[in-house]
């Protein structure tokens, strides 16, 4: 039980960025893909389009809801504060003000209370993961965190960047694309999903650990729980306040859609492919 | 000033009936837009509430139900996760365990869970209706002995009112109650009582009054009864056309002993509470009936949009696209007129009028659009691969159930040329 006193928050970062793709069509990473996201399946399918200005892609009128990967990080923040073995769970999130419901959807999942850290307009849409890592580092300080978890990556972005530069910003050992955690003592024992298989590590805290698609499956917020979050505080916060500058290092020359995929052609015989593959040249 | 007071002066005026003018202001008062303000936007608690059950309904719900559906065995676990979820006892108050969820809040969960699967929407909406009786007319006793437990663990009720002989003339029921000493006998037979075989406790409505000359508002009582109460004997499960892992029963009850305690108000008060019951129960009902025919609209949809015949799909045919304008139609007014009659009694106010019109439309609906959903399709609507048979077979008892169509008009005609008599 000493577990409880030493760990005490456990901040959950929350993407809220949607359905966005930059620079490649939805159709290869929208919510309904199988292989990443089991419980967005059924979410209706929607079509991303790119700005006519090619600055970026339409966000005005598409759902925003929180990312699978990060539903799956607040679950495991949940699951340890259900096991005692973490005192408070912090949900937080950087963005417009949209991004309260989110958080206020993790506080209903049982986070004990939120942190919105306001960012919006053009600061918003130039927002990327390095930004991101400094507010999430500032406030990691600030708030004596003992555990980060957040998902692997967005998404949208697909970055997969977040987590692994705020515990290099903070000089924290990292545990990522997790697909098992355990607290044991004073260290953190994680199984990653590598290109080869399975990894454990077995990492110092205070660390960070992003979350991969078989960490645990999410539960549904009830609607008891729903209605005790209305009452958990949502503190705001602005990133000046943190001492972090969100201007961006990038700028997005153009995003495009990919070239639209041509009809195949059927062949008779293996003889007949591999002369049609030899005419275009593929071997 | 606003609306409401400009109809109270003119009512009182006694020259309004006379002058056209005022007539006219009389009639735009009471155009249901002006007074219905709740419907642009929903709460952000109540979009939250429906999003948990939308997302039930989709994921846990829909897959299971044909399996169920034909195996007509009783969807327990699916109870049990909606029970865990919170999406069920909604209405008991909070003092007994419950989240006193208005009825328009139970309306948005009950819609999606419909879309889902109304045989398991009804399992779970008899517990409101046998539920409903307690919460409105139950002492504190009562309502923490029976009312708790629900909140306790996943338990069913069920509402006995129905029998043999005696469905839409609730005052013609035969079920006697004696009283003996401090407790009544029961003798009698009920049937068509929804989670008749799984409920815990029912709610009983029998004749205490043994004198014909005696008035319906009091010759009933209404009784709770433990369902393992000695003589009480649920029958075999009834095979029915739809809703099939819905458990029907007819029970008996032989020298039934039940406690003055569990007498609701006292003797003779029994149909006003039977009756005052529907008021609440009714709106999601008709919700039930609209996510039935919101699912009809939706298969049939996307199964237009996908099958192809005279080299177009078929959705770009103006016949079916027509039959989908007014499957959406007929949707959209099914919805507006449930939440009309929730809205109404959440408020405070009697709903009778628009209850009734919102079940007799949305049972009226439901049959129409899952019939127009299997002409979509064709002949695989036809076939159980596919799954708007089942919708078909599902929509029928919302004719039937919970006062019949006809009742309803009856009742709405009633409620019409009384106002205007007025």
């Amino acid at each position: 039980m000493h577990r409880s006193s030493e760990v005490k928050h456990v901040a959950s970062y929350l993407n809220t960025r949607g359905c966005e793709c930059f620079g490649q069509p939805c159709e290869s990473h929208c919510p309904v893909l199988t292989d990443r996201t089991i419980h967005v399946q059924l979410k209706t399918f929607i079509k991303i389009r790119v700005k006519p200005d090619r600055t970026g892609v339409v966000t005005d009128g598409v759902k925003h809801s929180m990312n699978p990967f990060c539903e799956i990080a607040v679950e495991e923040a949940i699951k340890l504060k259900e096991k005692k073995l973490v005192k408070e769970v912090v949900a937080v999130s950087c963005g417009p003000q949209q991004v309260q419901e989110t958080i206020r959807t993790a506080l209903a999942m049982g986070a004990d209370r939120g942190i919105h850290v306001e960012v919006s307009g053009k600061d918003y849409e130039t927002l990327g993961p390095l930004q991101v890592s400094k507010i999430f580092a500032a406030l990691a300080k600030k708030e004596q965190a003992d555990l980060i978890i957040l998902g692997k990556q967005a998404i949208d972005d697909d970055c997969n960047q977040t987590g692994q530069i705020t515990a290099a910003l903070l000089d924290w050992p990292q545990g990522t694309f997790a697909s098992e955690m355990t607290l044991e003592a004073d260290k953190l024992k994680v199984v990653r999903e590598v290109d080869g298989g399975l990894e454990t590590i077995k990492i110092n805290l205070p660390a960070v650990v992003t979350a991969d698609l078989r960490l645990n499956t999410p539960r549904y917020a009830t609607l008891p729980n729903i209605m005790k979050a209305k009452k958990k505080k949502i503190a705001n916060v602005k990133p000046a306040d943190l001492g972090v500058d969100v201007c961006s290092r990038l700028e997005v020359l153009k995003v495009d859609e990919p070239p639209q995929r041509q009809a195949g052609v059927k062949v008779e015989t293996v003889d007949d492919l591999v002369g049609k593959l030899k005419e275009a040249g593929r071997v | 000033f606003s609306c409401l007071q400009c109809h109270m002066i003119l009512q009182k005026s006694s020259e309004y009936r006379s002058s056209w003018r005022l007539q006219l202001w009389y009639a735009l008062l009471h155009h249901p837009n002006t007074l219905f303000l709740n419907l642009t936007e929903l709460t952000d608690q109540q979009k939250e509430f429906q999003e948990v059950a939308r997302k039930f309904a989709r994921e846990e719900i829909v897959p299971a139900a044909p399996s169920y559906d034909r195996s007509g065995e009783y969807p327990f676990p699916l109870i049990k996760r909606a029970w865990e979820l919170g999406l069920i006892n909604g209405h008991i108050p909070e003092d007994f365990g419950g989240m006193g969820l208005g009825i328009f809040d139970a309306c948005l969960i009950t819609e999606e869970l419909a879309f889902g699967c109304t045989g398991v929407q009804t399992a779970i909406e008899a517990n409101s209706l046998g539920q409903m009786p307690v919460i409105i007319a139950g002492n504190d006793a009562q309502k923490k002995k029976y009312l708790g437990r629900m909140a306790e663990e996943p338990l069913m009720c069920a509402y006995c009112v129905t029998e043999p002989e005696a469905g839409s003339d609730v005052a013609g029921i035969k079920t006697r109650a004696v009283k003996k000493g401090d407790e009544y006998v029961v003798n009698g037979q009920k049937m068509w009582i929804t989670n008749g075989g799984k409920a815990n406790w029912y709610f009983l409505l029998a004749r205490t009054d043994p004198d014909p000359k005696c008035p319906a508002s009091k010759a009933f009582t209404g009784f709770i009864v433990e369902a393992d109460t000695p003589g009480v004997q649920p029958g075999r499960k009834e095979l029915n056309m739809g809703q099939r892992c819905s458990d029907t029963r007819g029970i008996t009850f032989e020298d039934v002993r039940i406690p003055k305690e569990n007498v609701l108000i006292g003797e003779g008060a029994g149909f006003k509470i039977a009756m005052g019951a529907f008021d609440k129960t009714r709106p999601p009902v008709a919700a039930g009936a609209t996510g039935l025919a919101q699912r009809a609209l939706e298969e049939a949809t996307k199964y237009a949009l996908e099958r192809k015949s005279f080299g177009k799909f078929i959705a770009e045919h103006q016949a079916v696209s027509f039959l989908l304008a007014e499957m959406a139609m007929k949707v959209e007014l099914a919805r507006m007129a449930y939440q009309r009659a929730a809205w109404e009694v959440d408020q405070g106010r009697r709903n009778t009028y628009y209850a009734s019109i919102a079940k007799a439309f949305a049972g009226d609906i439901a049959n129409q659009c899952a019939t127009d959903a299997v002409q979509i399709f064709g002949g695989n609507g036809f076939n159980s691969e596919y799954p708007v048979e089942k919708l078909m077979r599902d929509a029928k008892i919302y004719q039937i159930y919970e006062g019949t169509a006809q009742i309803q008009r009856l009742i709405i005609s009633r409620e019409h040329l009384g106002k205007f008599k007025q």
